[in-house]
């Protein structure tokens, strides 16, 4: 939704995005659509055995072939757009807000409780994704609420020194110290003064964030860690219908490339966006 | 000003110090956060009451976290690693050998993956703007933006399943010849090369990008230097911190990949162990393996910091 947002703010606004950039928001739209009305559009139940023959190739009827237990893999990947997009979406969501709200106070307020957080969230830091995320799964298993809260737990401390560093030079401009001045709250200051300065370079640090999540997410549940049966997202769909490999089935190929589709043109749109939007803080 | 760089390398040093304390209280604690108590579950059926308490004043499980944290730390110190929840081994005995498989795995990409990698990103940054220099930014940008495992699939079926050149999703330990470990190292290595020689060119690339923007490379593009040298003999001394920072700091995305790696192609390493054991919720082990990872992922980290200290002039 946000990167919809984002591409809309553009052309509201009068900034020219490039081809580049719109095939990419195309695509994340269109992954979006599909996140959303993948229950009304799925042929068959995701459960429902309907090809006798396991790892089917394509064929009219069954469009994208079957999985390894003649599944239809179409049905998989639709239903599977929901829970690849919207846990990455709901982790990202939550990551950055807290990172964000947290980054700007920082900067205002500065002093202790700016060295401080920033010491624990560096080392938070420095604790590789993965790893933090198998701990996380080995000491309270795997469930969807669990998965998304350890995503943005992950993805905070980097939210939070983006936002920060770019508050800080905010917070040195002259309508700070007058808004200071005239004794407006720390809510105020970070939402009304702060806040419309950073947000075009937050979004864009968001869609990057909702990327990582993306491949996060499927990686772990390729280790068999992430989203658990009977529910599978794009990475589980790779791994159950890994076996399918030495002969190049369907079942192993379409979600992957429908990972790399959804992250390749996130990256594209954000690497499009007009400069307007993506610099507008930078001296 | 000459002080400055012993001094800024020793709070590096130090921040790194207390870092890795911060991490191993969490890897601790987040490991000991389990529902159910350890000793009834490795009792299972023999678990009666006398039994459970024998064996929790045996493991210490009665004591308060603190004292249990502070043991371990000692005896991770003097490497006594504890014992396995599974099988009951020592777990230094169970990582040993399959460390050594992962650093000969790690190592083995490293030598391949840096000259690569330094080649594709100096001549990228040379030519900016060429085709040459679009294509490979193209395909880094693809390579970073798909997850490993989807790389590792890619790698599967052109060399394997349509290629047919080396084995698929097998690592055999029957190694007889020279060939034999060509073939089995192959596949992993090359996904590992792909994986981290993206990050490490798109960092070099920028890195010597950056040095070609400063006033006296283009005094020297004045004066009619050539490209190569341009690049080789006025940018290239100067970006070489930062290329080094960069190649450190790539390494670092090894240990995410390693884990997926090792896993798809069955590799008998220590990533492969964590997961098994994240599986089998075997603690010690868990909490063994988490930390070697954490440590080498510091160790680069820091080493990369270090590195772009010294070689910054502007600090001596």
């Amino acid at each position: 939704m946000t990167k919809r947002a984002t591409g809309l703010i553009g052309s509201r606004l009068g900034y020219r995005i490039n081809l580049v950039g719109l095939i990419g928001f195309a695509v994340v739209l269109f992954w979006a659509v599909i996140a959303l009305f993948a229950a009304d559009l799925i042929p068959y139940s995701v459960g429902e055995i309907v090809d006798t023959d396991y790892f089917g190739p394509m064929h009219p009827g069954l469009w994208l072939g079957s999985d390894y237990l003649g599944r239809d893999m179409l049905s998989r990947i639709l239903m599977g757009a929901r829970y690849t997009v919207g846990i990455s979406l709901a982790a990202v969501t939550i990551a950055c807000v807290t990172g964000v709200v947290l980054g700007m106070a920082a900067a205002v307020v500065r002093g202790v409780v700016d060295s401080v957080l920033s010491r624990i969230l560096d080392a938070m830091n420095s604790i590789p994704s993965k790893l933090f995320g198998l701990m996380v799964v080995a000491a309270v298993g795997s469930s969807i609420p669990v998965l998304i809260l350890t995503l943005s737990a992950i993805y905070i401390p980097g939210a939070y020194r983006f936002s920060r560093s770019l508050a800080v030079n905010i917070n040195t401009m002259e309508f700070m110290t007058v808004a200071r001045i005239r004794g407006e709250s720390l809510a105020y200051l970070i939402g009304a003064e702060i806040l419309p300065n950073i947000i075009g370079p937050v979004l864009a640090d968001l869609g990057l964030r909702f990327v990582f999540i993306v491949l996060l997410l499927s990686g772990l549940s390729f280790l068999g860690l992430g989203v658990q049966p009977p529910y599978a997202d794009w990475g589980a769909l790779v791994r159950e219908n890994l076996g399918g490999l030495p002969f190049g089935a369907p079942a192993v190929i379409v979600p992957s490339i429908a990972i790399a589709t959804l992250t390749i043109s996130v990256n594209l749109l954000i690497d499009n966006l007009p400069r307007k939007i993506r610099d507008r803080s930078a001296p | 000003m000459r002080a400055r760089v012993p001094s800024l390398v020793l709070s590096r040093l130090l921040i790194a110090l207390v870092t890795l304390v911060i991490v191993s209280f969490a890897v601790f604690f987040a490991t000991t956060l389990l529902p159910g108590d350890t000793a009834s579950i490795l009792l299972g059926q023999a678990a009666t009451p006398e039994a459970v308490a024998g064996l929790r004043t045996a493991m210490h499980l009665d004591e308060p976290a603190l004292f249990r944290f502070l043991r371990w730390c000692l005896g991770l110190l003097r490497g006594d690693l504890g014992t396995s929840y599974a099988n009951n081994m020592p777990v230094a005995t169970l990582i040993a050998g399959r460390l050594v498989n992962t650093l000969k795995l790690a190592g083995l990409t490293a030598l391949i993956s840096v000259p690569l990698a330094l080649t594709l990103g100096i001549t990228a940054a040379m030519w900016r703007g060429s085709v040459y220099d679009r294509i490979v930014t193209i395909v880094t940008i693809g390579v970073i933006s798909v997850p490993e495992f989807v790389v590792a699939t890619s790698a599967v079926l052109l060399f394997a399943v349509y290629l047919k050149w080396l084995p698929a999703l097998s690592f055999t330990n029957e190694i007889h010849s020279f060939y034999d470990l060509l073939r089995a190292y192959a596949m992993p290595v090359i996904t590992l090369t792909f994986v981290v020689s993206a990050q490490m060119i798109r960092m070099g690339r920028a890195a010597v990008i950056e040095t070609l923007n400063t006033p006296y490379v283009e005094m020297a593009l004045l004066k009619g230097a050539s490209r190569p040298r341009l690049v080789l003999k006025h940018a290239l001394p100067n970006a070489l911190g930062p290329i080094v920072n960069a190649m450190a700091l790539s390494l670092s995305y090894l240990l995410g990949g390693v884990i997926i790696i090792e896993t798809i192609f069955n590799y008998p390493g220590i990533a492969m162990l964590m997961v098994d054991a994240v599986s089998t919720r075997d603690l010690p082990l868990i909490q063994s393996c988490a930390m070697i990872f954490c440590l080498g992922y510091l160790v680069l980290i820091t080493a990369a910091d270090v590195i772009a200290i010294l070689a910054n002039p502007r600090l001596r």
